[in-house]
């Protein structure tokens, strides 16, 4: 196999893990939420990784063309983009409203907080 | 003609209702609203749950666009019966929602509150029906992202750490979903879960489909709330909103159950796992697990939501623990305990509400003597808890015996044994509750206490009535769950 090979399957799952790892190991609740956006793009870029075909050009009818690339993982994928900016906006807006009850998005401090109600 | 297109109108109404709340926004013409479109939601379920079991398997194209291309609804036995419990709870939980949230959320966000309660419910209902891979996975997070903000409406702060949290297992647990079926998709090349279903099979020994199954296992398990993947459930649970945590308990980790089954069991339904990866003694030993560890953390509560939330830990344990069996009487087990376990946990967390309306508080302590100043309210919970245990003459224990039956069948009686030992286990959680309301003289909070509203009595009856009801007379749950499990296990065996 020529390169790159399985190159960028390589290259997204080491983003994956990366992803993960900030949401696992990261206190600060905005990082675990930019954490969880590198875990998700790194989904996305497995799907669309996976729709190409060598040599392949974008699925328009057009003359001398015969090798497109597969458009259906496109189509998911922007409806994934679509969940993902949901989740994301919706994440921040829980962060801004704990940032307004607790005065903290420190995890620990926010822990400690509730121990001694 | 409309009842051809009985299924997607299913989805469409409480999908296009949810934003009509928002524009009519008075509070009270909201509430009606939204009870309407859930009562018209029930019929309909009912009436799909009825054909199917006359005619077989119903068929839905999409825009008319054939499947494996186009996107299908399939509803055969288990569907149609996930979405009647959908559809059945969301039509109890909307007339009991008004006072409950009068009390527990902002006038000015009611509108929203009852916007986000049918999108729940769309995107609860839209995971049964739908017959696409992906499609789920969009049903999801529309259920997830709606619960998210259902749960942080909840009057204590630490609902906004509650509700952050379960984003994060929540979203990551989807991602892991997508994961799962992208390696199908690369595999197979479709995402129908019935052409799947005869795809996989024949790939069964690639590590790619493999990986799949593990991801969509761990994915789904995060939101079953699978012992050890339940770290969620309590918080969001306790601090919810009463209605909703009724809601949540009764119908969002069900839901889940299904999703799983499907993927073990349609689509994975012929592979024969203990070659490959013995998934379902995983489950089983999880199960198993889950069953003692919530049912003991259970008993050292002193908030009775947290308490009944640990509870549902264990009772999911006993769903898992009968899809694991792979026999029919196992996995109708598991089937009819979704729905039993629906009844009675969505009548208790209603006490709980109903309690909750009337005292301010459902910790242990501040319940003490409310037996005899809620009576009625207090008689539904003792229902519920004789329920949970599995006494004969209630729905509990139409599912434990059928639970121990499959175990006994497959020659497995040191797992009937645990099953026992566990019930026992509940015995002790559910009897400090009882002592306490009953026992002992009223304290501070419960002085003034009296009988909670009928609007929020009904309701909780209405459930706790149908966990005796069906304990009664199980025949329809029983039959239409063996169908459905027969169904499941008939292509494979």
């Amino acid at each position: 196999m020529a390169f790159p090979g399985l190159l960028n399957y390589w290259l997204i799952i080491g983003l994956m893990m990366i992803g993960f790892y900030i949401v696992i190991a990261h206190g600060n609740l905005i990082k675990k939420i930019v954490g969880l956006n590198v875990f998700q793009v790194s989904v996305f870029l497995l799907y669309i990784t996976m729709g190409k075909v060598e040599g392949g050009t974008a699925p328009i009818l057009a003359e001398g063309i015969t090798a497109y690339s597969n458009p259906l993982p496109h189509v998911l994928i922007l409806t994934a983009i679509v969940v993902g900016v949901a989740t994301t906006s919706l994440g921040l807006a829980l962060v801004v409203r704990i940032r307004n009850a607790y005065g903290s998005i420190e995890e620990d401090e926010l822990d400690v907080q509730d121990d001694r109600p | 003609m409309i009842a051809q297109h009985m299924p997607i109108i299913q989805i469409i109404l409480p999908l296009m209702a949810a934003p009509v709340c928002l524009i009519i926004r008075h509070p009270h013409v909201v509430w009606i609203w939204a009870v309407a479109i859930s009562l018209l939601c029930l019929p309909i379920s009912v009436s799909l749950l009825m054909q199917v079991m006359d005619t077989g398997t119903i068929v839905y194209e999409l825009g008319g666009w054939a499947a494996p291309w186009g996107i299908e609804y399939r509803i055969d036995t288990l569907n149609a019966f996930v979405l009647v419990i959908v559809s059945a709870i969301g039509a109890v939980v909307m007339p009991y929602a008004r006072r409950s949230v009068e009390k527990e959320i902002p006038v000015s966000r009611i509108y929203i509150f009852y916007s986000m309660m049918l999108l729940c419910q769309t995107g609860l209902m839209g995971i049964a029906i739908t017959g696409d891979a992906f499609n789920l996975f969009v049903f999801l997070e529309i259920s997830s992202l709606s619960s998210y903000v259902l749960i942080s409406f909840g009057t204590d702060r630490r609902a906004l750490t509650a509700a952050y949290r379960y984003l994060i297992m929540g979203t990551i647990g989807a991602t892991f979903y997508i994961i799962g079926v992208g390696f199908m998709y690369s595999a197979t090349g479709s995402l129908n879960i019935h052409d799947l279903s005869t795809l996989i099979p024949e790939m069964a020994g690639s590590r790619t489909v493999q990986a799949a199954l593990a991801f969509l296992t761990v994915g789904l398990g995060l939101k079953v709330a699978l012992f050890p993947l339940h770290m969620w459930l309590p918080n969001a649970y306790t601090y919810a909103p009463s209605a909703v945590t009724v809601f949540l308990a009764a119908t969002a980790t069900k839901v889940a159950v299904y999703a799983l089954i499907r993927v073990t069991y349609t689509i994975f339904g012929t592979v024969d796992f203990l070659d490959i990866v013995p998934a379902r003694d995983l489950l089983m030993g999880m199960a198993l697990i889950a069953m003692f560890v919530g049912s003991a953390v259970a008993i050292y509560q002193v908030n009775i939501k947290r308490m009944l939330a640990y509870s549902s830990v264990a009772q999911i344990g006993y769903m898992i623990l009968g899809l694991s069996f792979d026999t029919v009487n196992g996995v109708a087990a598991g089937i009819i305990h979704l729905f039993n376990h629906a009844m009675m946990k969505g009548g208790l967390f209603m006490v709980l509400g109903a309690v909750m309306y009337r005292i301010g508080s459902v910790h242990l302590h501040d319940m003490a003597g409310l037996g005899k100043k809620m009576p009625l309210t207090m008689a539904a919970f003792v229902g519920g808890g004789l329920s949970l245990i599995g006494v004969p003459l209630t729905v509990g224990f139409v599912s434990k015996w059928y639970l121990i039956q499959a175990a006994l069948e497959k020659g497995w009686w040191p797992v009937a044994t645990l099953i026992v030992v566990s019930s026992l286990m509940a015995v002790i959680y559910v009897w400090r509750v009882v002592e306490v309301i009953y026992m002992k003289p009223a304290g501070q909070a419960a002085e003034n206490a009296t009988e909670a509203p009928m609007s929020l009595l009904i309701p909780t009856w209405v459930l706790i009535g149908a966990a005796v009801y069906f304990g009664i007379d199980a025949t329809t749950t029983v039959d239409v769950a063996v169908a459905a499990a027969e169904a499941l296990l008939g292509g494979a065996r």
